[in-house]
C-alpha cells in the first residue's frame, strides 16, 4: 500500500493510567457547553439568550466575520447560562439537555452528488465547520478558502491516548460519507496518516478516497503536523486544513441523516481515575459526569485532552471541542527538598542525568507524573534538547527566539507556517529552562496572523 | 523535611515578603529557598507534565565532573611543592598542602562571584540563576596556584560584570566567563600568569630550600624556549606535571568528559571535533617541522601530535570550556565546525605564539566570537532550503 515513514526524533512518555479497552455503562449528560475559547481566530456573536429553547443543531453563536459559520448546540434543551469573562468575552454557552433529543433538520444528501458550495453551506450551518482547523496559524478554517490538502491523523500517539479504533467503532458508513464530503472541499487530496505498528481498526482501514501514509515511531508520530511535513510541507501562501477522524464521522452523519448528531466516544485516563474506560457521550459534555466520585482524593488536576496539549478544567468544566479524552493526574504542589540533587526514580526525563533513562533501558516503566515543573524558569542555556524530540526540518530554538523577539521575517523564514502549538509540546516537556514553549508559539501564530494575515 | 520547610516558610520568608524590611533582598531568599527545595510550582500553560531536569541539576552534573580534577589538582600542588623542596612527605601531607593553597582560591572565586550575582539580582529584582556555580569552580582550576587571591578576585569581578551581567546574566553572555577571568588575569598580570615561577609553589619555611637545578616551567614553557621537556608523555597523561590547578590530568579530565558525554550535558560533538581539530593541526606541524626556522620551533613542531593533546590546558579546555552551551555554537551541525576550529587554532597558537606557550584559551575565546556566525550559516542553509521549495512551487504553479 504505502511505505512506512519512520519517525526517529520524539519520545513516548509512558504514564500510569491507560484506559481499559471496554466501554463503561452510559453516563447521562445533563449539561453541555460550547466554549468559544476552543476556537482561535473567530470573533463570536451570540444568537441565543439564556432561557431559549434549542434543538441539537440550533445556532448558539456565529462568526462575526463569516456569518454563515454557526456554532450550534450539541443537544436539545434550554440555554442555561452564558458565562462571560474579562471584557465580557464569552467563555462558555451552557445548554441544559432535555431528554427528548430533537434535531434541527439540515436535509440528508449524498455529498458525491453535491456541489462544493452546497457542502460548505450545509457544514457551516450545522455547526460542524469548526472541526476544520487551518494551518498556518492553527485557527478555525475560513469558508472562503480552498485548502491545498486536508490532513487527518488516524492515530493518537500522545501519552495515555485512546485507541482510535475504539473511538470510531461501528461508524464505517458515516466516516466514508464524511470523507466523500471532505474530498469536495480541497483542491488536492485528503490524507490519512495511520499507525504502522498497531492495528488501526476497521473504520480507518476500509475507507476509500484518501491518500494513506503510515508512520512508525514515538510521539509525535501521530500528530497531523508531522504527517503534513512528511507529505506536503506548508509554504508561505499555502492553506492546509486538518480535522479529527471522530469529527469526520459527525459530518458523515450530517449528510446521511441531515442532523447534527454530536455523539462521540472519549476515554477516561490518568493515574488518579479509579475506573478508566471508554465512554459514549456528546461533544462538550460536562466533565463532572465522568470524574465526580471516580478519582482519588488527592489534589488533582482535571485535563480536557491529554497531558501534553490538554486544557486544565475544574470539576464544573466541560470537554473541549477537539479533545477525545479526559485525564486526571495529581497536582505537584509539594516542595521537594534538594529535589534538584537527589536522583529520584519517580521522575521522567530524556536526560541521562536522571535515573529515568536507565529505567527505560531495562524495562518499560510507567510513571505517575504530577504537574510539578521540577525547576524554575530560566533563560535558554542547554542546547540540542528540543531537537531530540522535534521531527521537523525546522530549528525549534531559533524559531522560539524569533517569536520572543517578534521578528516577523525570521519567523517566516524559519518555518512558522508549518507548525502549531502541539508540535512543540514535547519541546516544552523536556526543556531544562522550563520555557512556556506552546504559549510562545501561540503568540507567534497570533502575531503572524495579525501582521501577514 | 517538613519541619525545615515549615521553619523556612513560617519564620524566614515573612522577613522578605512584600512590605517587609528585607523585601529588597527577596532574590537572595528565593535563591536559598530554591537551593533547599524544588518549589511546588506547577505547569500553568502548555504541557501538564514536565521533565525532571532543571538547570540546577545540569550545573551540578558539570560540577561533579570537575571534582576529580579539583581533588587531583590539590594533591598535585602539594606533590610539586615538596618535590621542589626535595622533601619526602606522605600523600596526605601533599594533599593537605595543596588543599590549603587551592581551597582559598575556590572560596574567593565563589564568594566574590556569587556576591556580585546576588547584588545584580537584587538590583534587577531577578531570580538568581545557576550559571555561576560552574564558572566559580572553573576559575580556580584554570589559574596558577601562586596567583594572589586579590588578583583572582579582580578577575572574577571582571568576568562576572563585564563578561556576563552587562549582557543580561546567565544565558546571555557572549564569552565563556571563566575564560574571560583567565584572559583578564593574563593580560593584567602577565608575570603572575606565565613563565616558570608561578606553577609550582616554592614558599620555603625556615630550614627549607629549593633543590638545585629546580625548574618550575610547564611542559609547553619548556618546549617553547628549549624545544625539549623533562616530563614524559605518561606523566603528562596522568597529570604529574606543573600547570594550572585543574588542567594537568588528562586521565581525570577524560573521566569528567565521560560523565558529561554520558549524561548528554556536555556535547560529544564539540569534544570529538575539538580533538580531531587539535590532532589535525598537530599532524600538519609534524609534517612541516623540518622546514621550521629555528631549532626550538622545529623541535616543538615535531612533538608527536597526540602528545600535543595531553599537554597544557588543551584537554581541560575542550572538555569543560568549549562545551559551554551558552557561548558555544548552538546548532548541532555548527558544533562540529566550532569544536574542530577550537582544537585546530589552539595547537596553532600554542606553537606559533612566542609570548605565550598555550593557545586553548585564546582559541576558545576567538571561537566564542565566531559561534554566532557559524550558527548563522547553518540556520541560513535551512532558510534557503525553505525559500527554494517555495520558489519551485510558485514557478510550477
Amino acid at each position: 500500500m504505502s511505505d512506512v515513514i519512520k519517525i526517529k526524533r520524539g519520545v513516548d512518555i509512558n504514564l500510569v493510567g491507560d484506559v481499559e479497552a471496554e466501554f463503561a455503562a452510559p453516563v447521562a449528560v445533563e449539561t453541555v457547553a460550547v466554549k468559544p475559547t476552543d476556537f482561535h481566530g473567530v470573533r463570536f456573536k451570540l444568537s441565543v439568550k439564556e432561557g431559549d429553547e434549542v434543538k441539537a443543531g440550533t445556532p448558539l453563536l456565529f462568526n462575526k466575520d463569516d456569518e454563515q459559520m454557526k456554532f450550534t448546540s450539541p443537544v436539545s434543551g434550554e440555554v442555561a447560562q452564558v458565562v462571560r469573562g474579562a471584557k465580557r468575552r464569552i467563555l462558555e454557552v451552557r445548554v441544559l439537555a432535555d431528554k427528548k433529543n430533537t434535531f434541527e433538520d439540515f436535509g440528508a444528501a449524498d455529498p458525491v452528488s453535491l456541489e462544493r458550495e452546497a457542502i460548505v453551506e450545509k457544514i457551516a450551518a450545522s455547526g460542524c465547520w469548526a472541526f476544520f482547523k487551518q494551518r498556518p496559524y492553527n485557527v478555525v478554517a475560513q469558508t472562503s478558502k480552498t485548502p491545498k490538502a486536508i490532513f487527518i491523523s488516524g492515530f493518537d500517539s500522545a501519552p495515555l491516548a485512546p485507541d482510535l479504533g475504539m473511538l470510531l467503532e461501528g461508524n464505517e458508513k458515516e466516516f466514508q460519507t464524511g470523507i466523500n464530503a471532505l474530498a469536495k472541499l480541497t483542491s488536492g487530496q485528503v490524507h490519512l496518516g495511520l499507525n504502522a505498528s498497531k492495528p488501526v481498526g476497521r473504520v480507518l482501514s476500509s475507507v476509500k478516497g484518501v491518500k494513506v501514509s503510515k508512520y512508525d515511531g514515538p510521539h509525535p508520530a501521530g500528530l497531523v503536523g508531522v504527517h503534513i511535513a512528511q507529505n506536503d510541507p506548508i509554504d508561505k501562501g499555502d492553506v492546509v486544513w486538518t480535522i479529527n477522524p471522530e469529527h469526520v464521522v459527525i459530518i458523515g452523519r450530517l449528510f446521511l441523516e441531515g442532523k447534527f448528531d454530536a455523539r462521540i466516544n472519549i476515554a477516561l485516563t490518568g493515574s488518579e481515575v479509579n475506573d478508566r474506560k471508554y465512554h459514549s457521550t456528546i461533544l462538550g459534555a460536562a466533565v463532572k459526569n465522568f470524574v465526580d466520585g471516580n478519582t482519588s482524593d488527592k489534589t488533582n488536576r482535571i485535563i480536557s485532552g491529554n497531558v501534553l496539549t490538554g486544557t486544565k478544567v475544574d470539576i464544573d468544566g466541560y470537554l473541549g471541542m477537539y479533545d477525545r479524552q479526559i485525564t486526571v493526574i495529581p497536582e505537584g504542589l509539594e516542595p521537594e527538598m534538594f529535589g534538584w540533587l537527589i536522583p529520584k526514580p519517580d521522575k521522567f526525563s530524556i536526560s541521562r542525568a536522571l535515573p529515568s533513562w536507565f529505567q527505560r533501558q531495562i524495562g518499560n516503566p510507567e510513571y505517575e507524573l504530577d504537574t510539578n515543573l521540577h525547576g524554575e524558569r530560566r533563560a535558554f542555556v542547554v542546547t540540542g534538547q528540543y531537537e531530540e524530540v522535534f521531527p521537523f526540518d525546522i530549528y525549534p530554538v531559533q524559531l522560539i527566539k524569533a517569536i520572543m523577539t517578534q521578528d516577523i521575517e525570521r519567523m517566516e523564514n524559519l518555518g512558522i507556517y508549518e507548525v502549531v502549538e502541539e508540535d512543540f509540546a514535547l519541546c516544552e516537556v523536556v526543556c531544562t529552562s522550563k520555557i512556556p514553549v506552546q504559549e510562545t508559539v501561540r503568540k507567534g501564530l497570533d502575531l503572524m496572523k495579525e501582521e501577514v494575515g | 523535611m517538613k519541619a525545615l520547610h515549615d521553619f523556612v516558610e513560617g519564620k524566614i520568608k515573612p522577613n522578605f515578603e512584600e512590605g517587609a524590611k528585607l523585601h529588597k533582598l527577596w532574590p537572595v531568599y528565593d535563591g536559598l529557598y530554591t537551593f533547599l527545595f524544588v518549589p511546588g510550582h506547577t505547569a500553568h500553560s502548555g504541557a501538564h507534565v514536565r521533565d525532571g531536569i532543571d538547570l540546577k541539576r545540569t550545573m551540578n552534573t558539570v560540577i561533579t565532573a570537575l571534582i576529580p580534577c579539583l581533588l587531583f589538582g590539590m594533591w598535585n600542588v602539594g606533590y610539586h611543592h615538596y618535590n621542589a623542596l626535595g622533601m619526602d612527605v606522605t600523600f596526605f601531607d601533599q594533599f593537605l598542602f595543596g588543599a590549603i593553597k587551592v581551597l582559598p582560591m575556590v572560596i574567593v572565586s565563589y564568594g566574590v562571584g556569587l556576591g556580585i550575582e546576588f547584588f545584580f539580582c537584587v538590583i534587577k529584582g531577578h531570580q538568581i540563576e545557576e550559571g555561576y556555580l560552574v564558572t566559580g569552580m572553573l576559575i580556580p582550576l584554570i589559574m596558577p596556584v601562586d596567583l594572589p587571591l586579590w588578583m583572582l578576585a579582580l578577575s572574577v569581578v571582571f568576568a562576572v560584570v563585564i563578561g556576563k551581567e552587562v549582557f543580561g546574566g546567565t544565558g546571555m553572555n557572549i564569552f565563556n566567563p571563566a575564560l574571560l577571568a583567565r584572559a583578564f588575569a593574563f593580560f593584567a598580570y602577565p608575570t603572575w600568569m606565565s613563565g616558570d615561577k608561578v606553577w609550582i609553589n616554592t614558599d620555603v619555611a625556615e630550614g627549607q630550600a629549593v633543590v638545585d637545578g629546580f625548574s618550575g616551567a610547564t611542559i609547553l614553557g619548556d618546549l617553547a624556549t628549549t624545544g625539549a621537556t623533562s616530563y614524559s608523555a605518561f606523566e603528562a597523561f596522568l597529570g604529574l606535571i606543573p600547570g594550572s590547578v585543574g588542567e594537568t590530568s588528562t586521565l581525570l579530565i577524560l573521566a569528567g568528559a565521560g560523565l558529561l558525554i554520558f549524561t548528554g550535558i556536555g556535547s560529544w560533538k564539540i569534544m570529538l571535533s575539538g580533538v580531531l581539530g587539535g590532532a589535525t593541526m598537530g599532524i600538519i606541524f609534524n609534517l612541516v617541522a623540518p622546514y621550521a626556522l629555528s631549532p626550538e620551533q622545529q623541535a616543538f613542531m615535531a612533538v608527536p601530535f597526540w602528545q600535543q593533546l595531553i599537554f597544557g590546558g588543551f584537554a581541560f579546555g575542550i572538555v569543560f570550556m568549549a562545551t559551554d552551551p551558552v557561548s558555544g555554537s548552538q546548532t548541532e551541525k555548527g558544533k562540529w565546525f566550532y569544536g574542530f576550529l577550537i582544537g585546530f587554532l589552539a595547537i596553532m597558537i600554542r606553537v606559533f605564539n612566542p609570548a605565550y606557550p598555550e593557545g586553548i584559551m585564546l582559541a576558545i575565546l576567538f571561537m566564542n566570537t565566531m559561534a554566532p556566525l557559524i550558527d548563522h550559516y547553518v540556520v541560513e542553509a535551512n532558510i534557503k532550503k525553505r525559500q527554494k521549495r517555495l520558489a519551485l512551487k510558485t514557478a510550477g504553479a
